[in-house]
């Protein structure tokens, strides 16, 4: 290449770093305010985003019951039924998903083709078209306005994707290594522990991380199913403080905001190469 | 007969077979029989025949609700998920990958946040004082105060919305301009090709099946989706942002018109259907569709 060419090739580079810096400026204004906001003390915005003073008092909730306000619960509560929720739902996923993916990978049996086909059209289906007769079902069987109805739906919407991405996992552990357990004397049993389990670990990962955080964000259900305040989510106790309506608070918001997020941004930093893998590969099916 | 022992296989599939079909398949069916009841507040099942499904008809608010629909999935499908999903993938792929990696986790970050949080942000970046970035800067350049949010509600929901779906267009175009075979675009530099040149005869042709997967699978997501809509405008001001799922949530959840709502959903899902079978007919899923996945290079 000639030495024109390859300072053409550079400016191009340095061109599309400034276009896509000034593309992504409002993304990264934002989490730089949100951060900020919730230590900012005053109405003062320097450069549209750094506070002028700083304070620690927007952070009061997290000792003060009162903190986040009056009207509200402890934001402990709050974060004990998100963890619960998120866990639960991980738990359930898991377990259900791995034993399915297992038998659908594993064993030959009448309607096994058709049984697939139909989980594949269940992960395809707009499952959020569904709210309105959840908001029955729940009522007749007790669960409406309960948590334990969010992670009961949650895990069965959640299932048929699980499902798809465990039997691919399952899939990629050549019958070889089991049948050699197996004439070795293991039963079916400790060959799965011993042989199987180790070479699916990475996707049973995958889809922890995955059904923990989609527990930990939900708020659709728990906004349109559970009316105590006691029980709220984090996702709804955010909400109710945005909806407030009288004075806009942005300080207590950014710190409850900052609260509820860090848990998903240090899963995300951390694993997100590896979870694209699995979420595209459950896209391709 | 006799009864047979069950087989490992059906224990170990019984309690996911289980919780689908109580807490999946049960509503799917509920729903059906919701459509052909007046359900209301009182949670009385009566059959009316199809009177909850000719209702949108005679409702004046539908025709509104179902042209708004469709103007919002076609503008943020074109502008954002595919539109500004192609520019990041294009863009990101030409410089350095350490520094397009960057890029594209920022780009991804607001997949990752939760909806209530995203949607503060939002609220600070559009706060009509000139407390909110955007008055900020339109303050320095000269403008007075905008509230976006009730002056350009559709322009903010298609943003909002658009910022989190385009990195799904970002990552699977990026993922099939990075399998582009290296030779290829050396034989485009060689030949002296513009950087645009490459772009538009090398890059683009080899994302054209990835786009017709995304287009397709996110009209169905835009169309069903509408929590960030929710929590932005909730369908306002005046009903201007209300669509097809944020109506049939406002009907069932907020008015207890369960009949109505369900018979509504019917109506979502039968235009999704529809929507899918159009674009396995015109994007040849089944046949060619699977062939274009070769470059070709014209001349």
């Amino acid at each position: 290449m000639t030495g024109e060419a390859m300072r053409g090739e550079r400016g191009a580079r340095a061109t599309i770093i400034v276009g896509l810096v000034l593309l992504s400026l409002p993304l990264i204004a934002s989490y730089l305010w949100l951060v900020l906001a919730s230590f900012g003390d005053g109405h003062d915005l320097t450069w549209g985003i750094f506070p002028t003073d700083y304070t620690v008092k927007h952070w009061r909730f997290l000792w003060d019951p009162k903190g986040a306000g009056g009207d509200l619960p402890s934001i402990w509560r709050a974060t004990g039924n998100t963890l619960f929720v998120a866990l639960s739902i991980t738990l359930c996923d898991v377990f259900l998903a791995t034993n399915a993916g297992y038998v659908f990978s594993r064993w030959q049996f009448r309607g096994r083709g058709p049984l697939l086909a139909f989980t594949m059209v269940l992960h395809a289906f707009p499952s959020v078209t569904l709210l309105v007769s959840l908001f029955i079902v729940l009522l007749h069987m007790g669960l409406l306005g309960s948590l334990w109805g969010i992670v009961l739906v949650k895990v069965a919407l959640q299932l048929p994707f699980s499902i798809f991405v465990m039997k691919g996992f399952f899939d990629g552990v050549p019958w070889e290594s089991e049948m050699t357990a197996l004439t070795d004397g293991c039963t079916r049993l400790g060959a799965y522990r011993r042989v199987i389990l180790p070479q699916i670990l990475p996707g049973i990962a995958a889809i922890s991380i995955f059904s923990f955080l989609e527990g930990w964000k939900e708020f659709l259900f728990v906004f349109a199913f559970i009316f105590d305040k006691d029980s709220w989510t984090l996702s709804v106790y955010l909400q109710s403080i945005l909806s407030r309506g009288s004075v806009v608070d942005y300080g207590i918001m950014a710190a409850v905001a900052v609260f509820y997020m860090l848990p998903v941004i240090l899963f995300f930093l951390f694993t997100q190469k590896y979870l694209m893998k699995v979420q595209l590969g459950g896209v391709k099916g | 007969m006799a009864i047979s022992r069950p087989r490992p296989w059906m224990i170990l599939l019984a309690p996911a077979a289980l919780l689908i079909v109580l807490f999946y398949l049960l509503p799917a069916v509920v729903n059906l029989a919701l459509a052909f009841s007046d359900m209301d507040y009182t949670f009385d099942f009566r059959f009316v025949g199809g009177e909850s499904l000719v209702r949108p008809l005679a409702d004046p608010m539908f025709g509104r609700v179902l042209r708004n629909t469709a103007v919002y999935v076609v503008t943020t499908l074109t502008l954002m998920n595919v539109g500004v999903g192609v520019l990041l993938a294009v863009l990101t792929t030409e410089i350095p990958d350490r520094v397009g990696g960057a890029f594209r986790m920022l780009w991804l970050l607001p997949r990752a946040t939760p909806s209530v949080v995203y949607v503060l942000m939002w609220f600070f970046l559009l706060d009509p004082t000139d407390y909110g970035l955007v008055n900020k800067v339109a303050g320095a350049l000269g403008g007075e105060n905008y509230d976006l949010l009730s002056q350009r509600p559709w322009l903010v929901v298609v943003l909002l919305n658009g910022c989190v779906g385009a990195s799904m267009g970002m990552v699977i175009f990026t993922a099939a301009i990075k399998s582009i075979p290296p030779q290829l675009m050396m034989a485009a530099r060689v030949d002296g090709a513009s950087a645009w040149q490459r772009i538009r005869h090398v890059t683009l042709p080899s994302i054209a099946w990835p786009i017709m997967f995304v287009t397709t699978y996110q009209t169905l997501s835009l169309l069903t989706s509408y929590e960030y809509i929710l929590l932005a405008t909730d369908g306002g001001p005046f009903y201007q942002t209300e669509v097809l799922p944020l109506y049939i949530f406002h009907n069932a959840i907020n008015d207890f018109e369960f009949g109505y709502g369900a018979a509504l959903s019917i109506g979502l899902m039968a235009i999704g259907t529809l929507l899918a079978l159009i674009y396995w007919r015109v994007f040849r899923f089944g046949g060619r569709g699977a062939a274009a996945q070769r470059i070709e290079v014209e001349s």
